[in-house]
């Protein structure tokens, strides 16, 4: 009897599990390439319209007088924002706070999709018509890598910026290994070399890590989930597994809490940290 | 892993958002926290100079108010001295006044009890002459005998 509802329950499982993990596409071409992760996409705008929405209104309303509850709020993560990019960051720029702003905010938005029950929204999804949806954004590798990709780009433009076109390809032959003469041109390939890897690492290792993360968080939810999967209330298992699903539930809650917040801090801490970087002079 | 067009919006998205926050948002928020920082200074400035300029009228309230009882002291000091000499000069007059009446009368007295003496001394020599006369039976002619009375007027 147990065994065969367990087998039952084995097939149920990976059929709920691969469900949970397939985003709702959307194919615009042929190919691998040319398809849309809508669910991705539209969560990602919807967090996107709340941010913006809160804080532009923020900024319109914004005045010099005794700050209210929500400006303050505002005002709170934007002091600590230009606070930690102040100590790490020592030149002037004006991209530099705002987009440190915007990842914390809306990697931390994105993250806390997570905390959303892991079935809530799938099931109102398919309520309504939708065969998938993955709601947490930054557990799609196409988030991270675009942003990671973004703040590449920015990396690169920031290092051409401080330090003018001559300066920024010398340096790719020239640094880490300085020498003279002969051995000038004997080290600048493997100094290219370096560098290059240096600069690849940065996107991948930023988008993996987020990645990483959030992923394996969603997928701990969805193990804890699946305990009860197909439970009834004449198993006997069902009111053993109930309360040790809700314990594990809480206690992952509260220990994602912290890695979501802090997955979003580290990737605008490495942001700002390879931007000063890129505007030194070596 | 599937990387797919979704990559490209979301980078998209991403960019599009740090322009917004960077255009319309940072600078707003600054500027206002910036203003408020300066306002907040300058108040808390302007509150220092208040209790400044407050103890310096205290202080100054404060040496008022000690030269006023000082000032009144002296005035109370001065209208004492001057009703103390008030005082001395009024019993000096009268004490003059007295002396000088004092003697005035006693010279009257003098002068009454010598005009008495005279007087006493010419009847003593009218009635020594009427004596005399009366001793002689005859009238004294008292042209002939001026010189005698005189002496003896004297004498008496």
């Amino acid at each position: 009897m147990a065994e065969s509802a367990e087998q039952a329950a084995g097939g149920g499982m990976t059929e709920y599990i691969h469900h949970h993990l397939h985003n709702l596409q959307w194919h615009v071409g042929s190919g691998v390439f040319s398809v849309i992760n809508i669910d991705t996409v539209a969560v990602t705008l919807l967090l996107l319209a709340v941010f913006l929405g809160v804080f532009i209104t923020a900024a319109r309303r914004a005045s010099a007088g005794v700050p209210g509850r929500f400006q303050a709020f505002v005002e709170m993560v934007v002091v600590g924002v230009d606070e930690l990019v102040r100590e790490t960051f020592h030149g002037s720029s004006k991209l530099i706070a705002p987009l440190s702003l915007t990842i914390f905010v809306l990697v931390f938005m994105m993250n806390f999709m997570d905390l959303v029950p892991v079935d809530l929204l799938p099931w109102l999804g398919r309520a309504s018509g939708l065969p998938y949806l993955r709601v947490v954004p930054t557990a799609d590798l196409n988030t991270t890598l675009g942003m990671a990709l973004t703040v590449f780009l920015l990396i690169q433009y920031f290092g051409l910026k401080h330090k003018g076109p001559g300066l920024f390809f010398k340096e790719m032959f020239t640094a880490p290994f300085h020498a003279h003469g002969f051995m000038a041109i004997l080290l600048a390939p493997v100094n290219l070399l370096l560098r290059l890897i240096e600069e690849a690492v940065r996107p991948v290792s930023l988008s993996l890590r987020l990645f990483g993360n959030m992923y394996a968080g969603e997928l701990i939810f969805i193990l804890i989930a699946v305990m009860t999967l197909g439970a009834g209330l004449a198993h006997g298992m069902t009111y053993v597994m109930g309360p040790v699903q809700g314990m594990a539930d809480f206690v992952w809650t509260v220990f994602h809490i912290l890695i979501i917040t802090l997955q979003a801090f580290i990737f605008m801490m490495l942001t700002v940290v390879y931007l000063s970087m890129a505007a030194e002079h070596h | 892993m599937n990387i797919n067009l979704t990559l490209i919006i979301q980078a998209l998205a991403f960019f599009a958002t740090v322009l917004l926050v960077m255009k319309y948002g940072w600078p707003h928020i600054m500027a206002a926290i910036e203003d408020r920082q300066k306002k907040i200074a300058e108040g808390l400035a302007a509150a220092e100079r208040a209790r400044a300029e407050l103890k310096d009228a205290d202080a100054r309230v404060a040496v008022e108010i000690r030269q006023a009882r000082q000032q009144a002291a002296e005035i109370i000091d001065r209208a004492q001295q001057q009703a103390h000499q008030l005082l001395d000069q009024a019993r000096e007059d009268a004490v003059a006044e007295l002396n000088r009446q004092k003697a005035a009368a006693q010279a009257e007295i003098a002068s009454m009890a010598q005009r008495a003496r005279e007087d006493l001394r010419d009847q003593v020599a009218k009635l020594a002459m009427q004596g005399a006369a009366k001793i002689l039976q005859r009238e004294i002619d008292p042209a002939a005998h001026r010189m005698l009375l005189d002496q003896l007027a004297t004498e008496i």
